[in-house]
């Protein structure tokens, strides 16, 4: 019975807390895995009681989520044509903005990455090179790019595996199941992939810009707090996190 | 045309990958039902569960393991290096070896219990007209248990069709080599093809029918005759 009380007690204090407090529920591409974490802290700091719930994945599966209705209210995509085309189906209650550039590295923890150009990826003893999915993710999109303005996509075919997003692609090297991965440099610089082994930048020239979008979305035109964070993501501390992790924000190019 | 050709070939794939894993199951599962069905040891309760594991694990579970395993680094991967054959991950082998631990159930439970069915006494007969362990099992509980064998036949190759979460994580998405139906209907959908997606989840949708179909017809038949 005690028990009972006890466990009524903590519900009730749960909802009480909950009606009070604001919640949004952030669809995040997986890029932003690292830098997004950090920025939610700092997000929350001065804004205690409040929740912020970041989900991450491919920014092709949020897009169709979120025209199926999904519980997102803002959405992160790592290629701005995804929320654009939001916006045109009317899914969209604010404008899109872009927040970053993503830039694309070979990583590796078997080899020294850092010593590697894409030319090095011919190498024999590399057997399995991990990228996203050309298909969807655009990660995998701009690593495809690349690889064929180096002439080298042809003769790489049959060492290529397909990541479903580009977390999961650094996953495939991060396990060894994979030599070689062209991962996002967001992910490479983060302490958990950097203290396994360096990375390469891939030159910028040798692919489109991987122009990174936001948008609140029409479930979240309701909730200032939405609107507070997308304001943040444009504030000193939001863009300090996010240049530390290899990002080129909008401000500072062009 | 209804299909393109990446979706042939990846119904092609799906249907070559379960094909495989049945036959292997039939006969890696066959000697596994008979002992469940037949034996007393206290193994037997530790057995039976770890074999009805995959029914209740997450595919992610299976995929993560059998990720680290067959990796550089795991058991599996120590053993193909050894034997000097290319690492399991990426590859269709490492999908039928992924597939046998996940449809192991759909395949044993079934068989073990055609085998209970068959019970103690035409077993014990035979053995009074002189037949050998093996003639008996051949010659009696075999024929006997023909239905279960359908069933486990059918529901392990169906269960293998409907594998999704392992083969994405251990599989790599290669086109005619990892990218089955599943996976191939999933990328569709990532890349917003719905009309492509429409088409093969329908081909799915008949399929998986048309062979629950068949189970359930058949069964009320067998009971009659």
């Amino acid at each position: 019975m005690k028990l009972f009380k006890l466990f009524f007690l903590a519900c009730s204090l749960f909802i009480t807390t909950t009606a009070h407090a604001e919640k949004i529920t952030i669809a995040a591409a997986a890029d932003l895995k690292f830098a997004m974490d950090e920025i939610v802290t700092g997000f929350k700091q001065n804004r205690p009681g409040n929740e912020v719930e970041v989900i991450y994945g491919s920014s092709g599966k949020f897009h169709t989520q979120i025209q199926q209705g999904a519980p997102y209210d803002l959405y992160f995509s790592a290629d701005i044509s995804y929320p654009r085309e939001l916006a045109k189906t009317g899914m969209a209650a604010s404008e899109v903005k872009p927040y970053a550039f993503g830039r694309i590295v070979l990583w590796s923890n078997s080899m020294d990455a850092a010593k590697m150009t894409l030319a090095s990826l011919i190498d024999p003893k590399i057997s399995r090179i991990a990228i996203a999915n050309p298909k969807h993710a655009p990660y995998g999109k701009r690593a495809e790019e690349a690889l064929r303005t180096s002439g080298l996509w042809d003769r790489l075919q049959s060492k290529l595996v397909f990541g479903e997003n580009i977390a999961h692609t650094a996953q495939f090297v991060q396990t060894g199941n994979a030599q070689v991965g062209i991962i996002a440099l967001s992910l490479a610089v983060n302490s958990e992939l950097a203290k396994k082994g360096g990375y390469y930048l891939i030159p910028e020239s040798l692919h489109k810009p991987l122009e990174q979008g936001y948008v609140i979305t029409k479930r979240g035109a309701a909730k200032p707090l939405a609107k507070q964070f997308a304001d943040y993501m444009g504030s000193k501390p939001a863009r300090s996190v996010m240049t530390t992790y290899g990002f080129v924000l909008p401000g500072e190019v062009k | 045309m209804l299909l393109n050709g990446s979706d042939l070939q990846a119904i092609w794939l799906t249907i070559r990958l379960a094909s495989i894993v049945t036959a292997i199951l039939l006969v890696v599962g066959t000697p596994i039902a008979w002992w469940l069905a037949r034996s007393r040891s206290r193994w037997k309760g530790p057995i039976g569960a770890t074999v009805a594991l995959p029914l209740v694990l997450p595919p992610s579970v299976l995929g993560f393991y059998l990720l680290l395993a067959m990796g550089p680094h795991g058991p599996v991967g120590s053993l193909t290096r050894a034997l000097g054959v290319e690492p399991l991950p990426f590859t269709f082998w490492g999908l039928v070896l992924a597939s046998v631990f996940y449809s192991l159930p759909f395949m044993v439970q079934p068989l073990q219990n055609a085998f209970e069915a068959v019970g103690d006494r035409p077993l014990e007969v035979a053995a009074t007209l002189r037949a050998s362990p093996l003639d008996t099992f051949f010659s009696v509980a075999l024929p006997m248990a023909l239905p279960g064998y359908l069933t486990a036949s059918i529901l392990t190759f169906a269960h293998t069709v409907g594998e999704f979460g392992v083969v994405l994580m251990i599989g790599g998405n290669i086109p005619g080599v990892t990218r089955v139906a599943s996976v191939q209907i999933y990328d569709h959908v990532e890349a917003l093809e719905y009309a492509q997606a429409h088409r093969l989840a329908a081909v799915m949708l008949v399929f998986s029918f048309l062979v629950l179909l068949a189970l359930y017809a058949w069964r009320p038949n067998s009971r009659k005759g």
